[in-house]
């Protein structure tokens, strides 16, 4: 009986070692898509995640993007944002959340009559500065505006 | 995954506003579960396409942080009403869709 027990044990242990792998396996599929830039979204530092994503992290202040974002959101886990750019050429808007665990939230990649326009929900983790970075005719542009954010507060 | 995508677009003065909702979990992969103390894999979004005419008009890398069941909108020029627009997405486990709607 005891012998058997033993076994069983063994076992089971193998199969959670397997289970384990493939987990794993399942995992790599992210790999495959080269276009998705991984290495920005894992990022832990917006000025890294700007600079892998974009190619560089020196930005130049804007007053032609506007950004749209509640002042405070009671709730983090939808926070309307929208950005209009207003630079001629805006080849791309990509939203950044400072404090997020990840910053790079987003890129957005205008294509052929696409305006400077987007609007989108996001998750914040706390309050924090939001970022927008466009890029246009090979430089960039940024705007940033910080969002209090509440959570499980009853509003403010 | 049918029909996840709900799209509507719309032509004004030679704009077109499009307005898109995806139902999607958006699972960040830090989320735990708080019976077994485990993570939720993740499993979002990663890329976002729309086209019209065969033109991409506007392509979005995504990362965890855009919310649960996402809203897009953006603009482009250029199309009328009575074309198609086209508008797919992939996720990180490589599920997709793909809708395809007339602008009015």
């Amino acid at each position: 009986m005891n012998t058997k027990r033993r076994s069983f044990i063994k076992s089971s242990a193998a199969a959670g070692a397997f289970g384990v792998a493939v987990s794993a396996g399942l995992i790599t599929p992210r790999a495959v898509m080269a276009a998705w830039p991984k290495a920005a979204f894992a990022s832990t530092d917006t000025n890294a995640a700007i600079k892998s994503a974009l190619g560089s992290s020196d930005t130049i202040a804007s007053s032609d993007i506007a950004l749209k974002a509640p002042e405070i959101a009671e709730n983090g886990a939808v926070v309307p944002i929208t950005v209009t750019s207003k630079i001629a050429g805006t080849e791309s808007i990509s939203l950044l959340i400072s404090k997020n665990p990840t910053p790079l939230t987003a890129t957005f990649k205008m294509g052929k009559g696409a305006e400077g326009f987007v609007s989108t929900r996001v998750k914040m983790s706390k309050t924090s500065d939001l970022i927008v970075v466009v890029k246009a005719n090979g430089k960039l542009y940024s705007a940033k505006k910080e969002v209090k954010v509440t959570i499980g507060g009853c509003g403010g | 995954m049918a029909k996840s995508i709900k799209v509507r677009a719309k032509a004004k003065d030679g704009t077109t506003t499009v307005k898109a909702l995806i139902s999607h979990p958006m699972e960040t992969g830090m989320r735990k579960n708080k019976k077994t103390g485990k993570k939720f894999p993740a499993h979002f979004i990663q890329e976002v396409t729309c086209s019209h005419n065969g033109n991409t008009v506007l392509s979005a890398d995504w990362g965890t942080a855009i919310s649960k069941n996402p809203y897009l909108s953006f603009k482009f020029s250029g199309a009328k009403a009575g074309d198609t627009l086209k508008m797919s997405w992939v996720d990180n486990k490589g599920a997709s869709d793909s809708v395809e709607a007339k602008i009015k």
